[in-house]
């Protein structure tokens, strides 16, 4: 069964309002306004928007997205205008420009921002979910993982303790061709990710990651084995990443003939084709989204840019507990 | 009230705590069934169950991820290092998760790591090491180190209830050492991170050190009132945040001070306690800061090797009279 029409409209307007948002963040960097380095989701915006939809805020569901699942954060409640301002490194951004892009958290919206190291996270989620499961939560967390960390020791030490441990997550293994320059041919010898998850005893599944309504399906089934107790997942989105690893790289490494490729399978385009021919929306309909996700982007950029940069002394205290607070608010 | 060992002492905080507050658990490597490869949880899989007692597979960065994860919902994890020197394999989870989390994302962490460290005990460079200056260029860790039973049991309460990540060092040579065994109050009490201790007072010459060292200090001063010289001894307990405070006190007091630890000597413990007094008690001093040291070698397994590798008691002696002299 499809979900209904809204969910069906909200999946578009997360990944518009993720693309929308790319793209200013992409116009900043062309002004010099962003600081630091920008990586973009382009092309994957489906498989962060619909595996974070399978999630379920009311029962303390959390996610750790990586760099290119901004689509996930937003989906959880986190603000466009909290990620501009995390670019810009303005004082009143979330990190209060101590740190960069998406690393930045709130257990309350359900979402723990990433650390650069990779693998690190999977680690950490394994904590969130064991911690929740002893508090007597319903909780399921979701964290992701590129094709390059899949090759890391922290990735492969936490799926199988999260295996072992039985515990209620959802690896979203993201396979997006590349890590960095690297395509996945040098990183493994075998054909999929999915295929290291028999290792530790974990399920999987491969989905179409540019397909949003597939994604979130094989989410709902792995957040729902989660929940009643039978253990983790481990999800294989296949995708492409339509840009380099970051701005400054023009990926003159990845043959032409598969990017042309991959902009055929657009997931936004191929989403919106879907919507028309299905008749679950119109044109006008489609259009207002389109509208809605613009006077949000330019108000929340309005904002961030006229925010200040933080006081060079913030930089000091709030290494330690009770200096945090006291630091920002003097 | 019995005298009980350091290890014994530890093992009545975990307990306690425990007891205290059921957001207290421990994960680690052998800590159920086995009781811990130096049988500091043994029993407590009984008393607390599976859930709170977690066996973990050989996976230091799953236990201290799977710890931070926890310590960000409201745990009070203890993860155990089944010897310290395995706090390499997750290096990363502390330093650059555990260590920044407060700072860059406002979370603090509030875990224990704890374990055996230390040599002595001829177990090679794997078994043997002290750690601490791998983490003292990091801010945001705490790192303790007890020396007696009594500061034991206070510390590692101090460190459960603390609210950022605390690296807990446990002398092996001392965990079951009877010379050191102490009473300890059965109730509650709390050594607070941060403060020294004055081992001994002593007007001529001051020793910095910490951990199994203390001893080594304490045998130094017996022998040196032999010869008239008297040394104070000072037990930092704690090594980061050290206390400040202490150290300038014990410079002003005596002029003199030599800093004594088991870890190798470049970039230890003893260069960065140097730099400080330098920089606020320059004045006080009558002589040069004098480290004493392991040499800068892994620690060695036979005998008579690990013996020239570790500060012994003559080099502390030596030391104390060429600065006595000055």
């Amino acid at each position: 069964m499809e979900p209904a029409k809204n969910l069906q409209l909200d999946f578009l307007y997360f990944m518009r309002l993720t693309r929308g948002l790319e793209d200013r963040i992409d116009n900043l960097l062309k002004q010099g306004k962003v600081v630091g380095g920008f990586f973009r989701s382009l092309g994957q915006e489906a498989t962060a928007v619909g595996s974070a939809f399978a999630l379920d805020k009311k029962l303390g569901d959390i996610v750790s997205p990586l760099t290119r699942d901004l689509g996930a954060m937003l989906v959880m409640g986190a603000k466009p205008r909290e990620v501009f301002a995390q670019y810009l490194a303005r004082g009143s951004s979330p990190s209060h420009g101590r740190d960069q892009n998406l690393h930045f958290t709130d257990l309350d919206r359900g979402f723990i921002g990433t650390i650069s190291p990779l693998g690190a996270l999977v680690a950490v989620m394994n904590g969130v979910v064991l911690a929740a499961r002893m508090q007597g939560k319903k909780t399921v967390g979701m964290v992701y993982i590129g094709d390059g960390a899949t090759s890391t020791g922290a990735f492969h030490e936490a799926a199988n303790f999260a295996s072992v441990q039985n515990l209620p997550l959802v690896i979203i293994a993201e396979n997006n061709g590349y890590a960095y320059s690297t395509p996945t041919t040098r990183q493994m010898r075998i054909l999929n990710l999915a295929d290291r998850a028999k290792a530790y005893g974990l399920p999987s599944e491969i989905v179409d990651g540019n397909d949003v309504l597939a994604v979130y399906k094989s989410a709902q089934r792995a957040v729902a084995r989660a929940r009643e107790g039978g253990g983790p997942t481990l999800i294989e989105a296949k995708t492409f990443r339509m840009r380099g690893h970051a701005a400054h790289d023009n990926q003159s490494y990845v043959p032409k003939e598969l990017l042309d490729q991959w902009r055929k399978r657009d997931p936004i385009d191929s989403f919106e084709r879907f919507l028309r021919n299905e008749q679950v929306a119109d044109g006008s309909e489609i259009e207002e989204v389109k509208t809605k996700v613009e006077a949000l982007l330019a108000d929340d950029l309005a904002w961030a840019e006229s925010q200040p940069a933080p006081r060079p002394e913030d930089a000091a205290g709030g290494v330690y507990g009770g200096e945090f607070e006291r630091a920002l608010t003097s | 009230m019995a005298a009980i060992t350091l290890l014994e002492a530890i093992r009545q905080g975990l307990w306690e705590e425990m007891e205290r507050d059921k957001n207290v658990f421990l994960l680690g490597e052998d800590i159920g069934a086995y009781g811990g490869a130096f049988k500091v949880t043994e029993g407590f899989l009984n008393r607390f169950g599976a859930d709170r007692v977690i066996d973990t597979p050989i996976s230091e960065t799953a236990i201290v991820g799977a710890a931070c994860g926890a310590a960000m919902m409201g745990m009070r994890p203890v993860a155990e290092m089944q010897f310290i020197d395995f706090i390499s394999c997750c290096f990363d989870m502390l330093t650059n998760y555990a260590a920044k989390s407060r700072y860059r994302q406002g979370v603090g962490i509030p875990i224990v790591v704890r374990g055996p460290s230390g040599g002595g005990v001829h177990g090679g460079p794997f078994h043997s090491q002290n750690v601490e200056s791998f983490f003292l260029n990091t801010p945001g860790l705490k790192m303790v180190e007890p020396s007696t039973p009594y500061d034991a049991k206070g510390l590692i309460k101090a460190a459960i209830r603390d609210d950022d990540p605390v690296l807990f060092f446990e002398h092996k040579l001392l965990y079951r050492n009877p010379k050191i065994k102490q009473e300890v109050p059965a109730g509650d009490y709390v050594i607070p991170i941060g403060k020294a201790s004055v081992r001994r007072e002593g007007k001529d010459l001051s020793v910095i050190t910490y951990g199994a060292m203390v001893y080594t200090a304490l045998d130094a001063a017996d022998r040196l009132q032999q010869e008239g010289i008297d040394l104070e001894v000072i037990d930092l307990r704690t090594l980061q945040p050290f206390d400040r405070e202490a150290i300038v006190a014990t410079v002003k007091k005596t002029s003199k001070v030599i800093i004594l630890h088991e870890a190798t000597r470049t970039g230890g413990m003893a260069g960065e306690l140097t730099a400080v007094i330098n920089e606020e008690a320059f004045e006080y001093l009558d002589g040069p800061v004098t480290r004493v040291t392991s040499i800068d070698t892994p620690v060695p397994y036979a005998p008579p090797l690990e013996e020239y590798f570790l500060p012994q008691v003559e080099d502390v002696l030596k030391a104390a009279r060429s600065l006595a002299a000055y």
